[in-house]
């Protein structure tokens, strides 16, 4: 087993080459450069050529990638173009609040779908199975801007509970969280009911019956475990989509976090910020799948690895 | 008093298509320590026979709707839940078709085992351990204490089913339902799981019943045969006297579907023509009407009872019009029923086979438990 992960551990860093080189090519792909000339905010030439220079955008591609993987080892992502700050500045402030939020939402959703999932299932067609259902419907057809909205409105402005905007106090954070959570308690509440039904039609179960076993060590002993195997593999990309940061929760609820900023990097052009938040990206969702066949491995002894 | 007596048994599946009369009134007995067979063909309502014994049957949308199951003088049907849980595993235990999927992937041997053992016997975690590397070496699996914490995947068809044996024997119940055991499995592997199936349920005095769709392996198994069809018993009779005396077409038909190990009789194998009815509307007469080649106006206007057949011990009974000396019946009392299954070698070996188990069951006395087996008290 250990060496299983420390062989996984290490197979990280060939990946994350390669997806150094897709996200170089794609970024040089797009088409314009950051300065690209602006009609509002005119740039005298020279300066263009000279900001050019300085960030080495005038270079022929290879040398470019080369610096750039040469400081990448260095752990050195760059600077962004656009802010007063290295790359590794603006991670390091934003991706933490993202990674809050994120990870709160997906306790949050764990906390309600497993318990959902599991009664419904085992309560098929009754009032809690019907609103699980319901609740995982809304959760995956409603945007979570038009939440968003409905919830600022009535919680922020009629209610005055929590404050509108911004990020800081645990107050500023139960909305944002409870949207975020929403999506993925819908999704996982799915996943949970849908698992459980098909562990409790397998034969073993009836042989555990035949055995003459209770109900509640049934579903304890021989169904949650089973049922828990595909859930385990659907938490990892789970967390990755939710610790990279939402866009639109952090843009509507005006949240420092790494979602935003990777979005209005692109617009920007920010070539050094948006490598190095795909960079991230691809790390989290290397570790996040890492995880997954690791506690998968521990759940399910079929694939259980030896040694 | 017998150990299981089965009355009327009805057992019934609310679908959306109609009601699907799976067990159709059936009954029979069976003393302590017995062995009985149970064969038809596949959708006759065998499985779901051995289910309801146990009140396995999942609901919706089955349902017993009829009838009492009488298991050492209590009516299982009517028991609380608490009740018929303790006499799952602990007095009647089943051995399920398919070992692949009847054990659960992601418990170990031992646990699967042990959980049983510290249910009913309330055996602690390590008494039931060390009783369950007994069992394990009692149905010949090889160092089983280094295989107590395997898993399922670890085995392979023929061990997983030599597993289930050991689960069923392991609280030493009056009575096991063994369905379709060894039809999972290639035939040479067939062969050992049911020799030490019968050899333990001897040791252990258990009484089975063996369901299977093959009249040839009961041969060698039971003591007794029921052959049903559609839901119903057809023919019952003592397993020497079916074989040498059978009576009707329907059994025929298994007897001459034997499948033998001899390529020669692979090729001469003969399925029975057509299919079960549909048990949602069975024909109104005989059910095995539409398929029987010996079968006269009345078959198609009325059901026969099981009843005793003329020409034959006593306890032989059957379901069919042909055997009955009734007005408009009877044409098949005096039939030759030889020339009409031709292939009498496979007969003769299945007739030693069925000597064989006779002998054995009057050799096999009270008082010769293995070790570590103690008789269990009544319920
Ligand atoms: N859960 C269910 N829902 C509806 N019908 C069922 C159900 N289980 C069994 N049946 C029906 O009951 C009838 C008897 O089934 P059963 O499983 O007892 O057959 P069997 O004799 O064991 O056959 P096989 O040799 O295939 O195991 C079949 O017609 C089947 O379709
Ligand atoms: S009753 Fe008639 S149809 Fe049915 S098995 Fe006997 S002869 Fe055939
Ligand atoms: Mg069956």
């Amino acid at each position: 087993m250990l060496t299983y992960v420390v062989r996984r551990v290490l197979l990280l860093f060939p990946t994350l080459f390669v997806v150094a080189v897709i996200v170089f090519a794609l970024a040089h792909a797009a088409p314009g450069s950051p300065f690209d000339p602006n009609p509002d905010r005119p740039l005298p030439p020279q300066t263009v050529e000279r900001l050019n220079r300085y960030y080495g955008v005038d270079r022929p591609l290879y040398e470019q990638f080369a610096m750039y993987m040469g400081n990448l080892v260095r752990l050195d992502l760059g600077r962004s173009l656009v802010q007063d700050r290295t790359v590794a500045q603006i991670i390091g402030q934003q991706f933490p609040v993202s990674a809050q939020l994120g990870l709160q939402a997906l306790f949050l959703a764990l906390a309600i779908a497993l318990p959902l999932g599991v009664i419904s299932a085992l309560r098929q067609n009754s009032a809690i199975d019907h609103g699980g259902i319901l609740l995982a419907t809304l959760g995956t057809t409603v945007p979570s801007f038009v939440v968003a909205i409905f919830a600022i409105y009535l919680f922020g402005l009629n209610l005055g509970l929590v404050p509108l905007v911004g990020w800081g106090t645990p107050k500023h954070m139960i909305l944002p969280t409870a949207i975020l959570a929403l999506g993925a308690t819908a999704f996982l509440t799915r996943i949970t009911r849908a698992s459980m039904l098909e562990a409790i039609r397998q034969d073993y179960v009836r042989t555990a019956r035949s055995k003459g076993l209770s109900e509640q060590t049934i579903v304890v002993w021989h169904v949650l475990r089973n049922a828990m195997i595909p859930v385990a593999t659907i938490i990892g990309p789970a967390t990755a989509a939710l610790v990279t940061g939402s866009f639109i929760i952090e843009w509507f609820f005006a949240i420092p976090g790494i979602g935003r900023e990777f979005v209005l990097s692109i617009n920007r052009r920010d070539y050094p910020l948006i490598m190095g938040v795909y960079l991230l990206y691809a790390l989290i969702i290397a570790v996040a799948n890492l995880v997954v066949d690791i506690v998968y491995g521990l759940i399910d002894p079929r694939i259980r690895v030896s040694k | 008093m017998s150990l299981l007596e089965v009355k009327d048994l009805k057992t019934q599946f609310f679908t959306r298509d109609g009601v699907v009369r799976a067990v159709d009134g059936v009954s029979f007995q069976l003393d302590a320590g017995e062995t009985l067979g149970i064969v038809g063909e596949s959708g006759c309502g065998k499985s779901v026979t051995a289910l309801s014994l146990m009140r396995l049957i999942p609901q919706p949308p089955g349902k017993i709707t009829e009838g009492s199951i009488m298991f050492d003088g209590q009516d299982v049907l009517k028991m609380d839940d608490d009740d018929v849980r303790g006499i799952r595993g602990n007095n009647i235990a089943m051995i399920f078709q398919d070992p692949m999927t009847s054990l659960n992937p992601v418990l170990t041997i031992s646990r699967q085992i042990s959980e049983a053992l510290e249910l009913h016997l309330k055996m602690d975690r390590s008494e039931a351990r060390r009783r369950t590397v007994e069992l394990l070496e009692l149905v010949g699996i090889p160092s089983a204490k280094k295989r107590l914490d395997d898993y399922p995947h670890q085995f392979s068809g023929g061990m997983r089913q030599r597993v289930m044996i050991a689960m069923a024997l392991s609280c030493n119940p009056k009575l096991i339902l063994a369905d379709e055991p060894t039809t999972a499995l290639d035939v040479t592997i067939q062969a050992q799981v049911l020799q030490i199936l019968k050899d333990l349920a001897r040791e252990f005095r258990t009484a089975f019943i063996l369901i299977t769709h093959d009249l040839g392996i009961v041969a060698g198994m039971t003591q007794r045969v029921h052959v049903m069809y559609a839901g119903r018993i057809v023919e019952k009779a003592d397993t020497g006297e079916l074989y040498a005396n059978p009576k009707m077409p329907y059994t025929w038909g298994l007897l001459r579907s034997i499948p033998r190990l001899d390529e020669v009789r692979k090729e001469k194998l003969v399925p029975i023509e057509g299919l079960p009815p549909d048990l949602i509307s069975p024909p109104p007469g005989c059910k095995f009407e539409p398929r029987c080649q010996y079968r006269k106006e009345i078959c198609h206007e009325r059901e026969p009872d099981l009843i005793p057949v003329p020409n034959a011990k006593p306890d032989h009974e059957a379901r069919c019009w042909g055997t009955q000396r009734v007005p408009g019946g009877g044409w098949l009392v005096d039939l030759d029923w030889q020339s009409e299954i031709g292939d009498m070698a496979v007969l003769e070996q299945i007739k030693a086979e069925v000597a064989q188990v006779a002998a054995e069951a009057e050799r096999a006395t009270p008082g010769d438990l293995p070790p570590g087996v103690s008789q269990k008290e009544g319920i």
